[in-house]
């Protein structure tokens, strides 16, 4: 049975060694034949077009942590759609109404993250009520 | 097919995996990871056991346990602020004021 | 049950879950007031809606247990036994609210959503408590333990409590891990999780191995909620480190809540295998907590040990027959919270800001000092002893005579013994207090009117159980009927 089940993934395979071949090649072509002048500018690393400015391993600020758990949160509860997208017609107009006091709920966080400002970009207010 | 047992013991391996990290590691956030681990492998068991019986209920429970994960991965990491915010360190061995 | 033909709950099943409704209510009321008002008068107020929330969730489960039966497609189960959990839990709530109302003031913790918090948690441990099936019972555990780390690490400007905090929350999430497999585990080797289905596919066959490991792994991951031996070293450093009023709190409500949970799968679900695996625990966690216990000078330290070997003393129930078993650990559990909550709350008050006075030392003198304080401290900790008059003593004799009636005589002589060695370190206390001169002054402010009305239920409900413990009894004889029905 498994050789057989594997046996379908085969054209899978030889996909990924036939594109893997291709990049390797192009790779390997413009570096074997390629004509190569550096010069500063275009040793540079590539930021927008800018003069790169310092580091890239630099400390974050803290908000951004916050930032990323709002989303974590927020993100992770709209998953919860998906299954009751998909039994609405059989739910009624229950589903309805109980997905709107979920939505609700997850509404009353916001409300509570945003009157705290956590999502304030601002110093004065963040300083002072900011924290988690 | 790739029969059940496979899955059984992948997801054991992972589970074990994060038993492992938890005990050896130092870091409190790789301890972290490695519950987060865990749970994956849990989750893994329950889509197997889903298939295998059948039931879609399986599967809905990993929605859960995916949204309780994240509602404990943000607290953690706003307690794991907490302490380096006290203690300007992560690791465990000196975080200890509070001997075991 | 009837799941698949019907798809709209009926009115009667909101009330099954009422309560929980009401607690979650009054939380968001919190949640939402808290950032609109200042936050240096919001306090009062704030606590205020919190003590009316869990006021109104007693009052709502009263109401619910006029409605027995199960809701929400086999879900949850109001029955006699829910109600007595619902009901110890919104009470610990509302004496736990209480008890905050001054520690708050005089820690200078400035945030509502304490109280919210509160609420949330309390949430999550009557809906354990009602729950009958396992993915609900692992979100309400979660609902429940993620809001009690919260709450351990809400003394911000303290080390130790945030490093509690995360002590907590590290091994708190590793048991639920355990308790996850256990429950995935389980779901494979029968197909379901309800609890109910889960007993009857236990009940008509040769359990498979699947499913001895899964209730294997459900109670490593309890057991880590509980504190049972061994799995317990997490409680003196996170008791030690988390706010005294949390600590009143989370080491009864939650606790109680657990051991439902516990008594429902193992007994409800006829769990294979359960016996030898609590005969060990039980005797680990009395022996250890005990022996632990002996040697500590922090208070908070001590009477964490104490809870460790509590929870062992109510294992012993469970090891026995359940007609005697399941009426015993309701009991032991009820008067456990009774007293402990009790005596956290006097700890609360003495510790004074930065809890700096949870040492032994600066207990000594109290019984001249405070006379009525010491009085109080007195009854709670004579009930942990087990002193006939107080809840404690019936609590024991209960347990432990069931656990006779199952032929246990080897784990009933650990428990005895080891209920010898537990009077020696809180009689020290007492004898501390009431013999002892202090020898610097350590101020003892005035009992503020919540922290009376508090420590004034505690102590009546420890003698009450104590005095007059029939009708409680009583009551949990009913509901383990209802539960073994």
């Amino acid at each position: 049975m498994p050789d057989n089940y594997f046996a379908r993934y085969l054209p899978l395979l030889i996909h990924f060694l036939l594109a893997g071949a291709l990049a390797s090649a192009i790779v390997l072509l413009s570096w074997l034949i390629g004509y190569r002048k550096p010069t500063r500018a275009k040793l540079s690393p590539y930021e927008c077009g800018m003069v790169p400015v310092g580091d890239a391993r630099q400390r974050f600020s803290v908000k951004f942590y916050l930032v990323a758990m709002m989303f974590i949160i927020f993100d992770v509860e709209a998953v919860f759609l998906y299954p009751w997208a998909v039994v609405l017609r059989q739910l009624k107009m229950f589903g309805f109404w109980e997905m709107l006091v979920y939505v609700g709920i997850v509404l009353v966080g916001f409300f509570y993250v945003w009157k705290k400002g956590v999502l304030d970009w601002g110093k004065a207010t963040s300083a002072r009520r900011g924290e988690v | 097919m790739v029969p059940l047992s496979y899955y059984l013991v992948l997801s054991g391996i992972l589970f074990a995996c994060g038993v492992t990290g938890f005990l050896i590691k130092r870091n409190i956030i790789t301890i972290f990871m490695s519950i987060e681990l865990m749970l994956n492998g849990v989750n893994l068991s329950f889509v197997a056991f889903a298939a295998q019986w059948g039931k879609l209920s399986g599967q809905i429970f990993v929605f859960f346990v995916m949204v309780v994960a994240a509602a404990e991965a943000a607290v953690g990491l706003a307690i794991i602020i907490a302490v380096y915010r006290t203690r300007e360190t992560l690791n465990v061995d000196q975080v200890n004021l509070l001997k075991l | 049950m009837n799941g698949a033909a019907q798809v709209t709950p009926q009115a009667v099943e909101y009330i099954r879950i009422l309560p929980e409704i009401v607690l979650t209510i009054f939380g968001i009321i919190i949640m939402m007031l808290d950032p609109l008002m200042d936050e240096r008068r919001s306090q009062r107020t704030l606590g205020a809606v919190g003590l009316v929330g869990a006021l109104a969730a007693i009052v709502a489960t009263l109401y619910q247990s006029q409605y027995p039966g199960v809701g929400f497609w086999g879900m949850v189960n109001v029955d006699s036994f829910s109600v007595f959990f619902h009901f110890l839990v919104t009470a610990v709530t509302a004496v736990v609210i209480l008890t905050s109302y001054e520690y708050m003031e005089v820690q200078q913790i400035r945030a509502g959503e304490y109280y919210g918090l509160i609420l949330f948690g309390a949430v999550g441990m009557c809906l354990m408590s009602s729950a009958v099936e396992l993915v609900l019972i692992f979100i309400a555990l979660e609902i429940s333990s993620i809001s009690t780390y919260i709450l351990a690490g809400f003394r911000r400007r303290a080390a130790i409590s945030s490093e509690s905090s995360v002590k907590y929350f590290l091994l708190g999430s590793f048991a639920t891990a355990f308790f996850l497999y256990g429950v995935a585990l389980m779901f494979g080797a029968t197909g379901s999780t309800s609890i109910a289905v889960i007993g009857q596919v236990l009940a008509s066959g040769q359990p498979p191995v699947l499913a001895y490991v899964g209730i294997a792994l459900m109670f490593v991951g309890l057991g880590f909620k509980v504190a049972a031996a061994p799995f317990h070293v997490w409680t003196p450093d996170v008791y030690e480190g988390a706010p005294a009023p949390i600590v009143g709190f989370m080491s009864t409500a939650p606790k109680a809540a657990v051991f439902a949970v516990l008594l429902r799968i193992l007994f409800e679900a006829h769990a294979p295998g359960r016996l030898w695996l609590i005969w060990v625990v039980a005797a680990l966690s009395m022996t250890l907590g005990n022996i632990g216990a002996l040697v500590q000078d922090n208070v908070k330290r001590l009477l964490a040990y104490s809870s460790i070997a509590h929870a062992g003393y109510l294992l012993v129930a469970f090891a026995a027959l359940p007609a005697n078993g399941i009426p015993a650990a309701m009991f032991y559990t009820a008067s456990y919270a009774a007293m402990n909550v009790g005596a956290f709350a006097v700890v609360s008050h003495l510790a004074s800001a930065g809890e700096r006075y949870v040492t032994m030392e600066d207990y000594a003198g109290l019984g001249r000092r405070s006379p009525l304080l010491a009085a109080t401290l007195t009854i709670f900790l004579l009930s942990l002893i087990g002193i006939p008059a107080t809840g404690g003593f019936f609590a024991k004799f209960y347990v432990f005579s069931a656990a006779l009636q199952a032929n246990l005589v080897g784990l009933v002589i650990i428990g005895v013994l080891n209920s010898a060695v537990g009077a020696y370190y809180y009689l020290r206390v007492i004898v501390v207090m009431y013999m002892r001169e202090a020898r610097q002054e350590v101020p003892v402010s005035p009992v503020p009117l919540g922290l009376g009305v508090a420590l004034a239920i505690s102590a009546v409900a420890t003698i009450y159980l104590g005095v007059l413990p029939g009708r409680v009894l009583e009551y949990a004889t009913r509901s383990a009927g209802d539960l073994l029905r």
